[in-house]
This record gives C-alpha cells, sequence and structure tokens, in this order.
C-alpha cells in the first residue's frame, strides 16, 4: 500500500495550511520583485541598440559616466579613512551619547536628498565658513567635481558605516582581549586581527556606499549641475530630448549598478573557511 | 606571585569590591564561583583588560596597576580558546612572539620547544577550525605558554569540553603546571573541578572574595552561608548555639537540638554536609547522640547516588550510594532514623 505523504491534521483533514502560506508568500514576493525587475529589464534589454551603442561612443556621455565613477570612488575612499574609524568606535566603545550617535549616522538616509543638498550647501556654499576656508586653499564645492564628491559622501557614507559597524561587532571581542594579552598593541590588534576578520563585510559595504553615491542625483544636482554626473544627465537628456536619449545612459548606468552588486554577492557568497 | 590588594572595578551593571587575593608562586590556585559573580571580570583585571577604580596588583616584583595589558607578560586561555580563526595553528602559537617582533628563527625554536609539550606537534600545519575541542584548548594553552608568562590565567578552560577530554585536558593541565611551575590561576564555575585542581582556592561572591583556603578548609570549614551552599553542603541553617552544664555544646534549631564539636556560642549558622547524614530504617545503638526520627519525603535518583529528602523537621538532605539505597530498601513516606555525627556539623558567624 502508498504511505499517505500528506500529513493528516487531528481531525483527520489533509493538512493544506503550510502548503497555502508558502504558496502566498511566493506571490506576494513575486508581485514586488515584477515590480521591480520588470522596468529594469525592459530598459536594458528592449531599449534601441542602436541608441546604446550610440550613447557608448558619445563622448558626454562616457565623459559623464567616467566622472560618477571617479567622484564616487573618491567619496568612497573618503568615507572608508574616516567611517571604519567610526564603525570600530561604535562597535567597541561605551561613552555617553553613543546610542544618539549612532542614529545620527543613519540620519542621511532618511533626510530628503534635495534638502540634504541645501544643508550641505550652508556649510560648504562659498559664503559659509567651511566653504570659505576650503575656498582658500583652492577647492569650491559649487560646481566642481568636490562638490558631486560631498554630496555622495553625505548620502551614502551611513551604508559603509553601518556594515563597517556590524562586522566589528561580529568580531568575538575576546580575540582583541586574548591579543592584547600576547603583546600586541591595540593598533596591532587592529591590523593582525579584527580588520582580517572584518575586511569582507567593510569591502562589501564599500561597494555598496560607491554604487549609491554613483546614483545620487538630489543632493547633487543643488551643489553642482556642472560638471554632470550620469544620472542628471539621463535627468537633462529626458527633459530635452525625451525618453529615447535619456534611456541608453540610464541602461549603461544600470548595467554598472548590476556589476556591482554581483561583485558584492559574490564577494559576501565566497565565505572563507573559518566561518 | 599575584598580589592583589583592594582593588575595586567598576563595569557597567556589575563592580569588584575590596578584592584582596595572594596568589603565591608556583601555586594552582583556582577561583570559584557561580555565574556573574565576577570571576571573569577578576581574570580580565589582572591581564590589563579593565581599568580598576582604586587599589594595585602585583604580578612577580612588578607593581602592574597602570601598566598595558601587553605588558603584563600573562597568558590568558579562555573557554572557548578564542583562537585566531584567520590563522593556522602554527601563526596561532607564534602569534605573541610575532607581537614582540622576535625573529623567525627564534620563533621556530619556540614552537618546537612548546608544541611538543602538549603533544600537538602533527597539528601545526592545520586550520583551527578542523580541531577537536581537545585540540584547541591544548593548542590555546601552546599559545599562551609560548611567550613564557610569569602568570597563566584560564577562564573556564574545560566548561566546552566533553566529560571524557575535560579528563584528558584537565591531567594535562596540572602535568603542564607541574613540569614547568608556572603560577596558574584557573577560574571555574564547578566546585569539584575546582577541589580537583587546585592547591589553593578562593570564592568568589557578587563581587567580592568570600574566602580564601585550601580546598580542605573551604569543603570542610565554610566561613559564610553562601560558601556553604555554593561549596554544596546543602543543609545550611541559622539557630542559636549554647554550651550545656555538662559543657557540651548544642545547636538549636526550631525545636531541633543537635550536639556539636565547637564552641561557638550565640546566634550563628550551621552546616551540614549530605553524605554526613546517616540514614537507618531501625533505631540505632541508644545513646547514638544526634538521632532523630524522620519521614522521608524525597528521593532523587542521581545516578551512582541517591538524594534523600528527610523531615525532622527541619528537612534534612542525606546522600547515599545507590547498593546502599537498594539494601535499604528506602521508600517516599516511610518512617526511618537520621543521625548526625557531632564532628559533622560545622558551626560559623556567617
Amino acid at each position: 500500500m502508498q504511505p499517505d505523504k500528506e500529513p493528516i491534521k487531528p481531525n483527520g483533514k489533509r493538512h493544506w495550511g503550510s502548503h497555502g502560506f508558502t504558496l502566498m508568500l511566493a506571490v506576494l514576493g513575486g508581485i514586488i520583485l515584477l515590480f521591480i525587475l520588470a522596468p529594469l529589464f525592459k530598459m536594458v534589454f528592449l531599449s534601441d541598440k542602436q541608441a546604446l551603442w550610440l550613447a557608448l561612443l558619445d563622448s558626454d556621455t562616457m565623459r559623464s559616466i567616467g566622472l560618477t565613477i571617479y567622484a564616487a570612488l573618491i567619496s568612497t575612499a573618503i568615507g572608508f579613512m574616516l567611517g571604519v574609524p567610526l564603525a570600530y568606535l561604535l562597535a567597541r566603545y561605551q561613552f555617553p551619547g553613543k546610542g544618539i550617535m549612532e542614529a545620527l549616522v543613519d540620519l542621511p538616509i532618511v533626510v530628503p536628498h534635495s534638502a540634504a543638498g541645501i544643508a550641505l550647501l550652508f556649510v560648504f556654499g562659498s559664503n559659509f565658513m567651511v566653504g570659505e576656508a576650503f575656498g582658500a586653499v583652492g577647492i569650491q564645492f559649487v560646481d566642481s567635481v568636490a562638490g558631486i564628491v560631498i554630496a555622495m559622501l553625505f548620502v551614502s557614507v551611513p551604508i559603509l558605516i553601518s556594515a563597517a559597524r556590524e562586522s566589528f561587532r561580529k568580531v568575538d571581542v575576546r580575540l582583541e582581549k586574548v591579543a592584547r594579552t600576547l603583546g600586541a598593541s591595540p593598533w596591532q590588534v587592529f591590523f593582525r586581527v579584527t580588520f582580517p576578520l572584518a575586511w569582507r563585510s567593510i569591502l562589501a559595504g564599500s561597494m555598496m556606499m560607491w554604487a549609491r553615491g554613483m546614483s545620487e542625483f538630489g543632493a547633487i544636482i543643488i551643489l553642482t549641475y556642472h560638471p554632470t554626473v550620469a544620472p542628471i544627465l539621463v535627468y537633462e537628456r529626458f527633459e530635452t530630448y525625451g525618453l529615447a536619449q535619456a534611456i541608453p545612459v540610464a541602461a549603461i548606468m544600470l548595467v554598472i549598478s548590476a556589476m556591482v552588486f554581483v561583485g558584492i554577492q559574490t564577494l559576501l557568497r565566497r565565505s572563507p573557511d573559518y566561518d | 606571585m599575584i598580589s592583589i590588594e583592594g582593588i575595586n572595578v567598576h563595569l557597567p551593571g556589575f563592580a569588584l569590591r575590596d578584592v584582596n587575593l595572594q596568589i603565591n608562586s608556583g601555586d594552582y590556585f583556582v577561583l570559584v564561583g557561580p555565574s556573574a559573580s565576577g570571576k571573569t571580570v577578576l581574570l580580565e583585571t589582572i591581564a590589563g583588560l579593565h581599568k580598576i577604580a582604586s587599589g594595585s596588583i602585583r604580578i612577580g616584583d612588578r607593581d602592574v596597576t597602570g601598566l598595558e595589558s601587553e605588558k603584563r607578560n600573562v597568558g590568558m586561555v579562555y573557554q572557548d580558546c578564542a583562537l585566531f580563526p584567520h590563522l593556522s595553528v602554527r601563526e596561532n602559537i607564534a602569534f605573541g612572539l610575532r607581537m614582540r617582533r622576535q625573529p623567525e628563527q627564534q620563533i621556530s625554536r619556540e614552537l618546537e620547544r612548546v608544541a611538543p609539550l602538549l603533544g600537538i606537534a602533527p597539528l601545526l600545519s592545520r586550520r583551527t577550525k578542523n580541531l577537536s575541542g581537545g585540540e584547541k584548548q591544548k593548542v590555546a594553552l601552546a599559545r599562551a605558554l609560548i611567550t613564557n608568562p610569569e602568570v597563566l590565567l584560564l577562564d573556564e578552560p574545560l566548561g566546552a569540553l566533553d566529560p571524557q577530554t575535560r579528563e584528558e585536558v584537565r591531567h594535562e593541565m596540572t602535568r603542564l603546571q607541574r613540569e614547568l611551575g608556572v603560577t596558574v590561576l584557573h577560574v571555574t564555575h564547578d566546585f569539584e573541578e575546582a577541589v580537583t585542581m587546585g592547591t589553593r582556592l578562593a570564592v568568589i561572591g557578587a563581587g567580592t572574595i568570600r574566602q580564601v583556603g585550601t580546598p580542605d578548609e573551604i569543603f570542610h570549614s565554610p566561613e559564610s552561608e553562601f560558601v556553604a551552599r555554593f561549596t554544596m553542603a546543602v543543609n545550611v541553617f541559622s539557630g542559636v548555639a549554647k554550651r550545656g552544664r555538662e559543657g557540651t555544646t548544642w545547636f538549636k534549631v526550631g525545636n531541633t537540638e543537635l550536639v556539636v564539636a565547637t564552641n561557638i556560642e550565640g546566634e550563628c549558622w550551621a552546616a551540614v554536609r549530605p553524605e554526613n547524614v546517616f540514614i537507618t530504617a531501625t533505631r540505632p545503638t541508644e545513646g547514638t547522640p544526634n538521632t532523630f526520627p524522620a519521614v522521608i519525603t524525597g528521593i532523587v535518583n542521581k545516578g551512582t547516588l541517591v538524594n534523600i529528602k528527610a523531615e525532622l523537621p527541619p528537612e534534612l538532605i542525606c546522600l547515599l550510594t545507590r547498593p546502599s539505597f537498594d539494601r535499604m530498601g528506602l521508600d517516599l513516606g516511610q518512617e526511618v532514623f537520621v543521625t548526625i555525627a557531632p564532628s559533622s556539623v560545622h558551626l560559623f558567624r556567617g
């Protein structure tokens, strides 16, 4: 006789509850996945290939994309140098106001980015103190690459700080304590124990920050319209020439972003053998 | 030698208060106490990992109170070994020497000296995640010993091991300590482990040292209710001791009076170990002191031993071996006699 494969409920009816639940999750999840993927897929794969090719040959487009990648890299490098120490501080030390500081670090994520741009203008604009100080050494933040970099830094550095902080928290603090008793200074502990165990997630956070920086529009357009980064170029083309001219630039940016995400996933999936 | 004088440590939600401890050179000293009593905090304070509010710590002839952890020359081993997961066994053991910028030749020489001492020479090229619990503990010991520390600090080193491996590592640790003569401060919550391994013990509770002494002193003569209960002298009563006309001392708890062999008088505590409460089905010889009729109110099978609860009142816990229990055929509700030798009643002020 064939065994009854379906679990039987106490009242004798077949137990369909768990299947129904799974099905509901799959349907609802599928709808949102389709919502995210369909426009992106259509833009990349169903757009005019000729226009895409012309966009790749267009010097304005390539200059703009190059500038976007470059500025995002600079902002990520600054974010790494200044954000990783802050992340370690937040992960390891107790101090008054730590909770508020952690909340403030995440604030740029929820501030409207156009508002962030105006806030940055208030500090880095040539009429304000910090802007004046930088201006004295020849660095301008309005209509300049430096402006793009600080706008990108402001909106995307919380991603790196959060990733690094969580990554440091996952490193067992006793490893650091043992290292100290074995003669390591706090510097040696950081560079020989903590960072080697946390670098993978920090690098993934950095890539995420870089990708987020490249996609920034709102804060940059307040500070710097020219030189033009790719998201502003897409907007400009759309406004001036319509959808057909905007799509190729957007599609190229999308492919670059997708490549970054594949990189992040590969990095995180290649789990080290000590995990 | 470790000399701790009046140290106070304040951490969020916990404090070590006025801790004084003398650990002699070459001692295998065990600090024993329940969970969250401050054992690890004290160990880490000696290692320089917590700031002290007041007091002083000396290791050997050096005052290390204000010294950074890396300059104290102590070895530390945690319960789960805390091996560096990104380094091989060899690199784990060599870590301390590398931090001291020792030349490669010296590191190899030291590895060749320490690894055979613990029988881990064949493991040197392995990754740490592939080691068994016992092997990990030996690697952690080798890593701590390679720098020739003045003191070895062990935080529940046997806690994460299965019973068989625990015996092996326990034996290995006492052998090593004897061979190397290093001063060991071993922390555990397991009193049996403390008595088995320690040449001297300290009992800690709620951030203060409750008693220091040899295993025998702590086992037989607890000085407080806390220590008595922690050392498994489960029959602990508060009462009054008074001297009789004939020179005998009596300890009165409720309506029961026990003859005792100590001279304390007034309000005090009495501790009777469960293995010193004798239980018989028939009345023992007339005139045997401290013999009382009782009723069995509980029987707990603990494998080779059986815990019997007998109601005098007060309630007494008696420990029998399994064969004795089977031979006597005891049962719940049975009327029996309990006898406690006067010398087995330990009185203390508390």
